[in-house]
């Protein structure tokens, strides 16, 4: 097999010629993209990659150190496919590219094995998960961490690794698929039926957020199945060129989920909600799973996008009316919201969370400066590339400060842990929030 | 181009602003043009005029080619590569020096972004007009090379009505100053606004002066719809003549409002042949009642529907989505084609019908769209780069529009410039006196030609060597 056919094997996963061929190279991506902005440099921009990939899928180009340097260097944000008005499909593009990456020249690189294996093994596996979770729990609590923080062991291992310890956010002390039971009623009738993804991080790193999530559900009537069954999204996998392993943790929850009687299905993670959104697309080939693919995808819906659907039908004063305003202080507690990418760009939900945290906080909501520009979390982005993604989140931290914000709400686990880090690490005082959580606490002050 | 002069490059603009790999040649083979490319043999991003110069000497000692480049969002090949030639990036030179309050002029780097010098200016109350569909991303150098016109091109004019002055370096190494701060300025030739256009190929800008006004306190933007696209054309027609200057008169037919509105998703009709987006602006009442004839003149025309958007989000949005155009028609096909055919506004109904009658003879989809009021239309042909067939057609479908647009006293380019793109149409357009004297200026200025060449026009290279002696190599002159 010669070079091109070689390259065009690996890209077939790319429907065909018409997906590269769509961008017309306006460069009106340029203006949205974190990369570029920091470089200035094409090849670090949307454009420049597309034709990157173009040329590699066309065997006019090697897959090479800088090739795979650019793709990785992407965070993935997707903030060009919202900018692009000839609609197209970056993400995929560029996932597609690190898949190549990933089965030739960094085919037997360590460190991809080693990221491969933790994705695998780890973090898409909720027993091992959940072990190395209780590990770093006794860890965090036992005063161990304090200990090495202090005498900075890490440091000396690698000044990295000292930051990215920093980074772990605080494991919860129950875990999810612990606490919430395989089904919950509301306390009245019910009136949606529900299903709910509790995701892999967010068990044992986040369980109060799932928690808040469930709570507030129950509150408006919704009946809950979280069956045991499920699995990791494979959002993470999915993104860093492990799409095989990533469509196998997608049949496994569609065979988990499918079965029970729902008309959503919740998610209250960004990642894990546009990748579940994505897998009718990701499985349309699959003759056994395309149908019931598509049937699980359209059901998916972030909290907030279904809060906002609903609201009409709920009865839930404070999102349906304004009138029951959080009694704030004007200019002391100042709300902000940072958009996820991959809530505002993968699922282009902007407006719907903004509506329902401004009816609950009023004046004391103010607009963030670029919010919807990445944090720099990224998925592990943060973690294997822990110096781009920095540049990130201090811009981020900086807009924050700028915003005069003591409350930051977000709906993604990466992005909370990230700003949460972000405002430690710059001396920022601040609260970072779900918004599902910041409704939860409004709840209980007002029942 | 030999190594040696790799390495003379390199050690101009030092290491780490040399980039010849394949990859970072390949990514500067483009610019927003549609179907030219090419490579060129390396990529500099020089750090002060001085650089500057020293290549361009360099350039002349080895003969080589230097193309000038911004954001690379131009449509009419001005930046794309010629053979031998290595590009010059000035996307990093991007600082604004001054904003002078009291002259109301800014200083600026030419990798400055159009869209953030708005932004810093309108901050204090003052304004910076030309808005090309590409703000939030293409140069104030660029703008300048281009003459960039934009929405508000109707009543502000274009980017050579704000341009002071000029620092640039030319093709000999020289730095040239040129303007200032005086309003008045009658010192010698016009050399300034002859720079303003030249598509890179006299100098290459290092630093320009521009004008800045008074930002104007109200807007009123005006959408509507017509179920006839001559309606549309005669409303605009009819605003013009009844002594309305709007700010901006944009108009869109049905492919282009469909192709919008699946990028944009705000409502727009999608079975109507025709929009105009309508800005009037200004100071107080006379706004209103400028917003009250354009709106009774779109009565008077059949408009379908008419709504007035005063909130700044919402003419944002529609504004935004008009700047889109060009790029969300490429969601019909793969390849979208693009001119920008301009003719004086009395003309404009008469052009738009000449273009539907292109699309139905030619056998082409042509999207249209542009700045109905000062006659600058953007007629796009959407096809696929990859059938030839098809794409003869589009050409065809061009030479027919470009030739009625010149009948009607039209131009071939309103505001994209020649570059590579147009340069076939454009002895036809100034005619020889003029080419002939365009030629004569950059070989005069550019003696072994080696800035961007073989833009706007094609210097034959002077009779050195051995004369012709095969049919093909005199065919283009017989």
């Amino acid at each position: 097999m010669n070079q091109i056919d070689k390259n065009l094997e690996l890209l077939k996963i790319l429907p065909h010629d018409d997906i590269l061929q769509q961008c017309m190279h306006c460069g009106l991506c340029l203006a949205t993209c974190p990369t570029y902005d920091l470089t200035k440099f094409e090849r670090s921009s949307p454009r420049g990659r597309i034709y990157m990939i173009k040329s590699v899928a066309r065997g006019q180009m090697e897959i090479n150190e800088t090739f795979a340097e650019e793709m990785n260097f992407c965070l993935d944000c997707q903030a060009c496919e919202t900018a692009c008005p000839a609609g197209v499909k970056y993400g995929r593009m560029v996932e597609t590219a690190r898949i190549v990456v990933e089965k030739t020249i960094y085919k037997n690189k360590f460190s991809i094995k080693l990221k491969r294996f933790l994705l695998r093994y780890v973090v898409a596996s909720r027993e091992i998960l959940k072990f190395v979770s209780r590990l770093l729990r006794f860890y965090q609590k036992s005063g161990l961490q304090k200990f090495l923080r202090k005498i900075g062991l890490l440091k000396i291992i690698s000044k990295n690794l000292f930051e990215i310890e920093k980074l772990t956010p605080e494991i919860s002390e129950i875990f999810s698929d612990i606490s919430i039971k395989e089904v919950e009623f509301p306390n009245g009738e019910v009136k949606f039926k529900t299903a709910f993804h509790f995701g892999c991080l967010m068990n044992t790193m986040f369980a109060d957020i799932n928690q808040d999530t469930v709570d507030v559900l129950k509150y408006i009537g919704c009946k809950i199945i979280t069956p045991r069954e499920q699995v990791c999204c494979g959002s993470l996998l999915g993104h860093n060129g492990d799409m095989e392993y990533a469509l196998k943790l997608a049949r496994k929850n569609i065979d988990a989920f499918i079965k029970h009687d729902y008309d959503y299905l919740i998610s209250n993670s960004a990642g894990c909600g546009a990748f579940m959104k994505d897998y009718a697309h990701l499985l349309e080939e699959d003759p056994e799973y395309s149908e019931k693919a598509k049937l699980f995808s359209s059901k998916v819906r972030d909290i907030m996008e279904f809060l906002s659907e609903q609201k009409i039908h709920l009865d839930f004063q404070s999102i349906s009316y304004p009138k029951h305003k959080l009694e704030l202080e004007p200019e002391l507690e100042l709300i902000t919201y940072h958009d996820a990418c991959h809530l505002a760009h993968a699922q282009k939900i902007t407006s719907q969370p903004r509506e329902i945290i401004k009816s609950l906080c009023g004046n004391n909501y103010i607009e963030l400066d670029e919010a919807s520009w990445c944090c720099g979390s990224a998925g592990i982005y943060n973690v294997v590339r822990y110096e781009d993604s920095l540049k990130q989140l201090e811009r981020k931290i900086e807009n924050i400060n700028r915003s005069r914000a003591n409350i930051v709400l977000t709906g993604n686990p990466g992005c909370i842990g990230q700003i949460k880090y972000g405002a430690r690490k710059f001396d920022l005082n601040i609260q970072v929030l779900h918004p599902i959580t910041f409704i939860k606490n409004y709840l209980v002050k007002s029942l | 181009m030999n190594s040696n002069i790799k390495s003379k490059l390199k050690s101009i603009v030092g290491e780490a602003n040399y980039f010849d790999s394949y990859e970072d040649r390949l990514v500067y083979s483009y610019d927003g043009t549609p179907t030219l490319q090419k490579l060129p043999e390396a990529v500099l991003f020089p750090q002060d005029e001085e650089q500057i110069s020293q290549v361009l000497k360099l350039a002349n000692q080895e003969k080589f080619a230097v193309v000038p480049r911004g954001a690379g969002t131009g449509l009419s090949g001005g930046s794309v590569p010629v053979e031998n030639s290595v590009v010059i990036v000035l996307t990093k030179w991007n600082r604004i020096l001054e904003i002078d309050e009291k002259n109301l002029t800014a200083l600026v780097q030419p990798g400055v972004i159009t869209g953030q010098l708005q932004k810093e200016v309108e901050k204090i109350g003052l304004f910076y007009p030309p808005d090309p569909g590409s703000l939030n991303v293409c140069t104030i150098g660029g703008n300048v090379a281009n003459n960039a016109g934009g929405l508000r091109g109707l009543k502000y004019g274009v980017t050579k009505n704000y341009v002071l002055g000029v620092e640039m370096v030319l093709p000999n190494g020289e730095l040239l100053k040129t303007g200032g701060k005086n309003m008045k300025d009658v010192a010698g030739y016009n050399l300034r606004d002859f720079i303003v256009g030249s598509e890179g190929t006299l100098g290459i800008i290092t630093k320009v002066l521009l004008k800045l006004i008074p930002k104007p306190s109200k807007f009123i933007t005006i959408l509507s719809y017509f179920d006839k696209l001559s309606d549309s054309a005669q409303a605009v027609s009819d605003i013009i003549a009844a002594r309305i200057t709007p700010s901006m008169m944009e108009f869109l037919d049905n492919t282009t409002i469909n192709c919008v509105e699946d990028y944009v998703k705000i409502g727009l009709p999608r079975d109507s042949e025709a929009i105009l987006l309508i800005e009037v602006d200004g100071k107080g009442s006379a706004v209103d009642e400028d917003a009250e004839i354009v709106k009774n003149i779109l009565q008077k025309n059949r408009a379908s529907f008419i709504n007035t958007a005063s909130i700044e989000s919402e003419s944002l949005k529609l504004k935004t989505a008009r700047r889109a155009a060009f790029s969300a028609l490429a969601r019909k096909r793969p390849t979208t084609i693009l001119e920008d055919a301009t003719v004086p506004r009395s003309e404009l109904p008469l052009m738009i019908e000449k273009i539907t009658q292109a699309s139905k003879q030619f056998d082409v989809l042509i999207g249209n769209f542009g700045h109905a009021g000062d006659g600058n239309l953007h007629p796009t042909v959407l096809t696929d780069e990859r059938d030839k067939n098809e794409l003869e057609k589009a050409h065809r479908a061009f030479d027919f529009i470009f030739n009625e647009a010149i009948k009607l006293g039209g131009t071939i380019t309103g505001e994209h410039g020649t570059g590579l793109s147009k340069k076939h149409f454009l002895e036809k357009q100034v005619g020889i006196p003029a080419l002939e004297m365009m030629k004569k200026i950059k070989s005069v200025i550019d003696e072994n030609n080696i800035l961007n060449p073989g833009k706007i026009f094609t210097i034959s290279p002077r009779c050195e060597g051995s004369l012709p002696t095969r049919r093909e190599q005199i065919k283009d002159l017989l």
